[in-house]
């Protein structure tokens, strides 16, 4: 059997005016299903747009990406759409959720582009909310909450597709020590579950709750322990 | 997403910036508004020619002496010899399609009746003239032709004359003096009203053409014993008015023995189409405010545009996260698409109210029947759906090609 992702010599090359810049250089590693992986490294060093590529907010230039059974960089514009929506849940570093729109619809957001009929959407958003213990703060809007709060109603969001793989970029760098423990403490649960977890951070306490980290330097990995 | 999500999406990101959203729809308001005022306007003017049309006779043909030609020195305009009796007989009698052919003299004279005087228009007639020229008797009657023949002294009045004369009592039977000589009423038209230029066309009195003329001394062009100064047919409904006119031309060029090839020293005309050549003018200062109008809908659709672009920029994250979480890229074109349509929408249903508004207040003013169409409403919608459409497709498809990485990092 596969891994659920499975790199194969992939490079990432952006061209900015007369300069290449090698963001990612042959890179290959495969993750299985279940995994807890912390992807590290300075800023520049190839992780963020790694994680773009695991997520399909990006195509690799060169190089087979298999994620979740599909070959990435090989799909159209509408196919990585769809995979998005129902292989991956996003969790970014600013939140990213809608203003003047409350908990649960933030959550059901992206239920709507999935075709789940408005009334399960809800249901649906409020059962993730629960799972995150925001279920009594459901119909606050994002600025009635707190940093913590917020990012567990993008966690929410994330989960709400039942998707085979969290991505989390940078998940506690807007927050303080404790409450990041506490964001920690849901992706260490939802790993336990069994949803593949893969966090990118520059932060070795963060790291540490994964079970494998993956470092990477100059667009190459180079350190992959676990 | 379905239709009606999108629709309350675009009316909450509306509503966040109620302001801004009203401003950018004040063209299009503006603009529907100043295009309904001016159909309804023009619809209005349309409806009040044609009941000017009806009221004159739809197919009413005039014919006139022409200019004549002495050796190169051409006179003015019915310099010509004048029509005659003999002309009214002949077309009626030869020329097929017509229902009724009278001729005209007039005069104008002062009426006296009980010590009251009035100045006013005296207009010989032949009886078929009530029908020609759609009179119709509101008391009384007209005279008939044996009448006229025998230059009886009768007088059929108009309103202004009952009210002048006979503070708007029954004139029937009274013995009115024209010119110092007695007739009597014998029957009143219904009014009229203004005239299209604006004159009093119920300020007249009706007599029989050869009394007006044997009387009166009216239309008297020596050495022509019998003139008339004009002749009104009426072509009947169905008639082909052109072969009628024909007809009457052919007829008049033998009567009046002009040569081959000569030109015609009369002209037969048609009132209606008169009135429909005048009214093109005002059709070419409705073309120039339509496009005015049209000018104002563009100029509004580019601040739609604007507004949308501006728009779509700052919700370049909000775009970024949408495509993270699985929208498509029609997804997100169609929910900007949608949010223009919308905000078009309001602001021509805003317009649409307001051009009914401004409508009303000018048929007030302008005492003018004023028509609110169901095409006023299509125009409405149909309006701010291709302003929506045409000016929120370019800011739409540019957010819909935004780079996801690009628009989630967006600062």
């Amino acid at each position: 059997m596969s891994a659920l992702i499975e790199c194969e010599d992939i490079s990432k090359v952006y061209t900015m005016g007369d300069t290449q810049i090698r963001a990612l250089d042959g890179v290959s590693v495969a993750i299985e299903a279940g995994e807890y992986v912390a992807v590290m490294g300075a800023s520049g060093s190839g992780k963020s747009t790694f994680m773009n590529l695991l997520g399909a907010l990006d195509q690799p230039t060169s190089g087979a990406l298999r994620v979740d059974g599909r070959a990435l960089d090989a799909l159209g514009p509408d196919a990585l759409a769809e995979f998005r929506s129902h292989s991956i849940g996003f969790v970014f570093q600013q939140f990213n959720l809608l203003p003047r729109t409350s908990a649960v619809e933030n959550a059901a957001l992206p239920l709507v582009y999935s075709g789940v009929p408005a009334g399960q959407r809800r249901k649906r958003a409020q059962a993730r909310l629960d799972q995150v213990g925001l279920g009594d703060r459901s119909h606050h809007h994002p600025k009635q909450l707190s940093g913590g709060q917020q990012q567990r109603v993008a966690i929410a969001r994330a989960l709400v597709n039942d998707p085979a793989i969290i991505l989390a970029d940078e998940p506690t760098g807007a927050l303080d020590s404790r409450t990041s423990e506490e964001v920690m403490r849901i992706f260490d649960g939802l790993n336990r579950e069994g949803i593949t977890v893969i966090l990118v951070t520059h932060e070795q306490e963060v790291a540490d709750h994964a079970k494998r980290q993956i470092v990477f330097r100059d667009g190459k990995i180079v350190e992959d322990r676990s | 997403m379905t239709l009606w999500a999108s629709i309350r999406v675009a009316l909450t990101a509306l509503r966040v910036n109620a302001l801004r959203s009203a401003l950018a729809m004040l063209g299009i308001i503006i603009g529907v508004a100043s295009v309904i005022v001016l159909v309804s306007i023009s619809e209005g003017t349309k409806r009040a020619v044609e009941d000017q049309i009806a009221s004159f006779g739809a197919n009413l043909l005039i014919i006139r002496p022409g200019s004549s030609m002495f050796g190169g020195r051409r006179g003015g305009a019915g310099s010509a010899p004048p029509m005659t009796d003999g002309d009214v007989l002949a077309i009626r009698n030869e020329v097929a399609g017509l229902s009724s052919v009278s001729g005209e003299v007039r005069t104008a004279t002062s009426i006296v009746f009980a010590g009251a005087n009035w100045q006013t228009s005296i207009y010989g007639v032949n009886t078929d003239y009530f029908d020609a020229r759609s009179w119709i008797i509101d008391e009384g009657r007209a005279f008939s032709p044996a009448e006229d023949n025998a230059s009886r002294r009768l007088a059929v009045v108009g309103q202004t004359i009952v009210a002048e004369l006979f503070d708007g009592a029954s004139p029937i039977g009274q013995v009115i003096r024209v010119g110092g000589q007695p007739f009597e009423v014998i029957g009143t038209v219904e009014a009229k009203g203004e005239s299209n230029f604006g004159t009093d066309q119920d300020d007249i009195v009706f007599v029989p053409l050869n009394a007006a003329r044997s009387r009166l001394g009216a239309g008297q062009r020596p050495p022509t014993p019998d003139p008339v100064n004009t002749i009104y047919a009426d072509v009947s409904a169905g008639e082909d008015i052109g072969r009628v006119i024909a007809d009457i031309q052919d007829l008049l060029r033998i009567r009046r023995d002009i040569a081959p090839g000569a030109s015609d020293d009369f002209n037969v005309s048609s009132l209606a189409e008169f009135i429909r050549a005048r009214n093109e003018t005002e059709n070419q200062l409705g073309l120039l405010l339509a496009v005015g109008a049209g000018i104002v809908l563009l100029v509004g659709g580019i601040g739609i545009m604007n507004i949308m672009l501006v728009s779509v920029t700052e919700r370049t994250r909000e775009i970024g996260l949408r495509l993270a979480v699985g929208a498509r890229r029609r997804d997100i074109r169609n929910q900007f698409l949608i949010e223009s349509i919308v905000l078009c929408m309001i602001g021509g249903a805003l317009g649409l109210a307001a051009g009914i508004g401004g409508t009303a207040l000018y048929a007030n003013v302008g005492q003018l029947e004023i028509v609110v169409s169901p095409l006023i409403v299509a125009i409405a919608v149909g309006a701010s759906l291709f302003v929506g459409v045409f000016f929120g497709l370019y800011p739409a498809q540019r957010a819909a090609s935004l780079n996801p990485i690009d628009a989630l990092r967006f600062e």
